[in-house]
C-alpha cells in the first residue's frame, strides 16, 4: 500500500531510515547470521579453532535426551499458561462488559499484572509458596496436601504455570473486553427478542465474532509462554529442581552461556527461531483475514 | 423476573471479585511482607500490615536490600531500571516514526527491502540469538554500559508498522496543501505528522516504558557489576533459591519499589494505554 501524494528528495529517506537499519544490521541480522553459521561448526576444547561440521550439531541436540525432554516440557507448559491465561480472562471480559457501571476501580486491579515483570510475578508467587515462610503453603501445610517446589518437579512446574499465567491474564483480559465492546448491542438485542438465552447468545453471535481475536491471542500467548517466560524460570526454579522446569529458551540460554557450547546453543537457537518465524507467520495471516472481515 | 434479574447481576459480580481477589492477593501479601520484621514472617504472616514499613524501605532504598550477597541500594537499581526504561521508550519512538515517515512518504529504490529488513526483527528476539548478540555487544566494548542495555533494544518492527499505519490514513489533500503552501518533508513532519501522531506517541511511551523497565534476558546478559544491575535482575538475585535466609521482609519491599513505577504508568495513563495495546497489536 501507498500513498499518491509523496515527497521528491534523494538523500533524506535514506536518512531517516539510517538509524533503525544500523540498529537492524548489527545487533538483529548479523547475530541471526552468526547463529546460524554457529550452528555448523563445532570448536575444540579450548575454543581456539572451529571446524565446519554441517549438521552434526542439531543431530546431537535432536537425540539429546535432555533437550527432547525440554521440548516435551516446554509443550505442556506452553498449553497450561495459554489455556490458564486466555480461559479466566475471557470470563473476567464477559462479565466486566456484562456490568454497565461500578467496575472502573475493579478493571483497573485486573489490569495492573500487566505492568509486572514476568520475573517479578515469579517473585511473588514464589514467596506465596515458599516452604517455610508462604502464606499458602502455610494453609497448604494445615490441610495436610504435601508441597515442596525446591524439591518435587510438578510443585515446581506448577508454580512456574501459576506464575507465568497470572501475569498474562491481563493482557488478555484487555483484548477480549475490546472485543466485546466492539460487538455491535443491536445483534444481541435482535437475538435477545428472538428469544435467545444469554448462554445461546455466548456460543452463537459473542464467540464466533470474537475468534479471530481468540486465535491472535493463542499465538501470542504460546510465544509468550516459549519466550518472555525465561525470566519467570530463571527467578523461580532456575529450571530445577533436577531440571523438572528446564524449557527451550531456558537450555538454549543455559548451554550457550553457562556451559559456553556455543554450537549447540546456537542450534538451538536457529530451532527455536523457527518456531517464532512459524507462529508470527500465523499471526499475521490471521491479520491479513481479519482486513478482510 | 425478580430472580432473573438477581442472577444476571449476582454472577458477574462474584466472578469479579473473584478475579481480583487472585490479581490482587500476591501483591496484598507482597506489601504485608513489606511491613514486617523477618521474625514475624518466618512465624506466620498477618493479614494486616505490621509497623516496620519505613525502616524496611529506608534500608532496601539507601542502605542495603540483603545481607545475603553484595547489593547495591534500591534507588540506584531504579535508576538503571529508569534509564533503560527511558532511553529504550524514547529511542525506539523517534527511530520508529521517523523510518515510518521515510516508508510512508518518499519513494527511492530499497524502499519495500528496507522495510522488511525492519519487520523481520519482529521474528529476531533476543532469545533466538543469545550468543552471537552477546558477543557482538563484547566486541564493541558495551558490557557494563548504558548504551549497550538500551541501543540493541531500540530498534523495533511494532513501533515502525503502528506509525506507518497511522500515516498512511493522513489525507493526501494534507500533503498537497503543504506542499503548495512550499513546506518541505522536513516542515511537513514538524508541523503536522508530529502533533497529529500525539496520541499514538503516548499510547506507545506506555508500553515501551514498561517493556523497558521489565527487561530481564537482556540485562541478565550484557551486565555483570552490581552497579549496572536493574531492579528486577537485582532483586531475582537477592532471593538465590528462596531459602529461609533471605531477608524476605527488605526484599518484599525492593519488590514494591519495583512494581511501583510501570504500576503508575499503567494506571495514570490507563486510557491511552489501552487504546495503544490494542493498535499495536493490530
Amino acid at each position: 500500500m501507498r500513498r499518491r501524494v509523496i515527497f521528491e528528495h534523494k538523500l533524506l529517506p535514506y536518512l531517516l531510515l539510517a538509524p533503525q537499519l544500523a540498529i537492524t544490521a548489527v545487533f538483529f541480522l548479523y547475530p541471526a547470521a552468526m547463529a546460524m553459521w554457529m550452528s555448523l561448526l563445532r570448536e575444540d576444547m579450548f575454543g581456539l579453532s572451529s571446524e565446519f561440521v554441517w549438521f552434526e550439531n542439531y543431530e546431537i541436540v535432536l537425540s539429546d535426551p535432555n533437550y527432547v525432554a525440554a521440548l516435551q516440557r516446554t509443550a505442556v507448559f506452553s498449553v497450561s499458561v495459554a489455556l490458564l491465561a486466555l480461559l479466566p480472562a475471557l470470563l473476567l471480559a464477559v462479565m466486566v462488559d456484562k456490568m454497565i457501571k461500578g467496575v472502573t476501580a475493579m478493571r483497573t486491579i485486573l489490569i495492573i499484572p500487566y505492568a509486572i515483570a514476568p520475573a517479578i510475578a515469579g517473585v511473588l508467587w514464589l514467596f506465596m509458596f515458599n516452604p517455610s515462610v508462604g502464606t499458602v503453603s502455610g494453609v497448604m501445610r494445615s490441610l495436610g496436601i504435601p508441597w515442596n517446589p525446591t524439591l518435587n518437579g510438578t510443585h515446581a512446574m506448577i508454580l512456574v504455570i501459576l506464575a507465568s499465567a497470572w501475569k498474562q491474564i491481563s493482557y488478555n483480559f484487555l483484548f477480549f473486553l475490546a472485543g466485546l465492546q466492539a460487538i455491535p448491542k443491536s445483534l444481541l438485542e435482535a437475538a435477545a427478542i428472538d428469544g435467545a438465552g444469554s448462554t445461546r447468545r455466548f456460543w452463537t453471535i459473542v464467540f464466533p465474532l470474537l475468534s479471530p481475536i481468540t486465535f491472535f491471542l493463542v499465538t501470542v500467548n504460546i510465544v509468550y509462554a516459549f519466550f518472555d517466560t525465561f525470566g519467570v524460570i530463571h527467578a523461580v526454579t532456575q529450571g530445577g529442581p533436577a531440571r523438572a522446569t528446564e524449557v527451550l529458551v531456558y537450555k538454549a540460554w543455559y548451554d550457550g552461556i553457562i556451559a559456553t557450547d556455543f554450537g549447540r546453543s546456537a542450534a538451538q537457537s536457529v530451532i527455536l527461531m523457527v518456531v517464532v518465524i512459524g507462529l508470527t507467520a500465523i499471526q499475521f495471516r490471521y491479520i491479513d483475514r481479519k482486513v478482510t472481515y | 423476573m425478580q430472580t432473573m434479574n438477581d442472577r444476571t447481576q449476582w454472577v458477574p459480580i462474584l466472578i469479579i471479585t473473584l478475579g481480583v481477589a487472585i490479581t490482587a492477593f500476591p501483591l496484598w501479601i507482597t506489601f504485608v511482607a513489606s511491613t514486617l520484621t523477618n521474625r514475624m514472617i518466618a512465624q506466620g504472616m498477618p493479614v494486616l500490615p505490621g509497623d516496620q514499613m519505613i525502616p524496611n524501605y529506608m534500608q532496601a532504598l539507601f542502605d542495603s536490600a540483603t545481607t545475603r550477597i553484595v547489593s547495591p541500594p534500591v534507588w540506584s537499581m531504579m535508576w538503571n531500571s529508569f534509564i533503560m526504561a527511558m532511553v529504550i521508550a524514547v529511542g525506539k519512538i523517534a527511530i520508529s516514526i521517523i523510518s515510518a515517515y521515510a516508508v510512508v512518504f518518499f519513494s527511492f529504490p530499497g524502499r519495500m527491502l528496507f522495510f522488511w529488513m525492519i519487520f523481520i526483527t519482529l521474528m529476531l528476539p533476543v532469545e533466538v540469538r543469545i550468543v552471537p548478540t552477546y558477543q557482538v555487544v563484547a566486541d564493541l566494548g558495551m558490557l557494563n554500559t548504558y548504551a549497550g542495555l538500551t541501543i540493541p533494544l531500540i530498534a523495533s518492527a511494532t513501533a515502525t508498522l503502528l506509525f506507518r499505519q497511522f500515516f498512511l490514513t493522513i489525507p493526501d489533500e494534507l500533503v498537497e496543501a503543504a506542499k503548495i503552501d512550499g513546506a518541505g518533508p522536513i516542515r511537513f513532519f514538524r508541523d503536522v505528522v508530529l502533533p497529529l501522531s500525539a496520541t499514538n506517541i503516548a499510547a506507545l511511551f506506555v508500553i515501551l516504558f514498561i517493556y523497558g523497565w521489565n527487561q530481564y534476558l537482556w540485562p541478565l546478559l550484557i551486565t555483570t557489576t552490581a552497579s549496572m544491575s536493574t531492579i528486577v535482575i537485582g532483586i531475582t538475585q537477592m532471593i538465590g533459591s528462596g531459602d529461609a535466609m533471605t531477608d524476605w521482609n527488605t526484599v518484599m519491599a525492593t519488590t514494591v519499589l519495583a512494581i511501583l513505577p510501570p504500576m503508575l504508568v499503567v494506571i495514570v495513563m490507563q486510557r491511552w494505554f489501552v487504546k495503544g495495546l490494542v493498535d499495536t497489536e493490530k
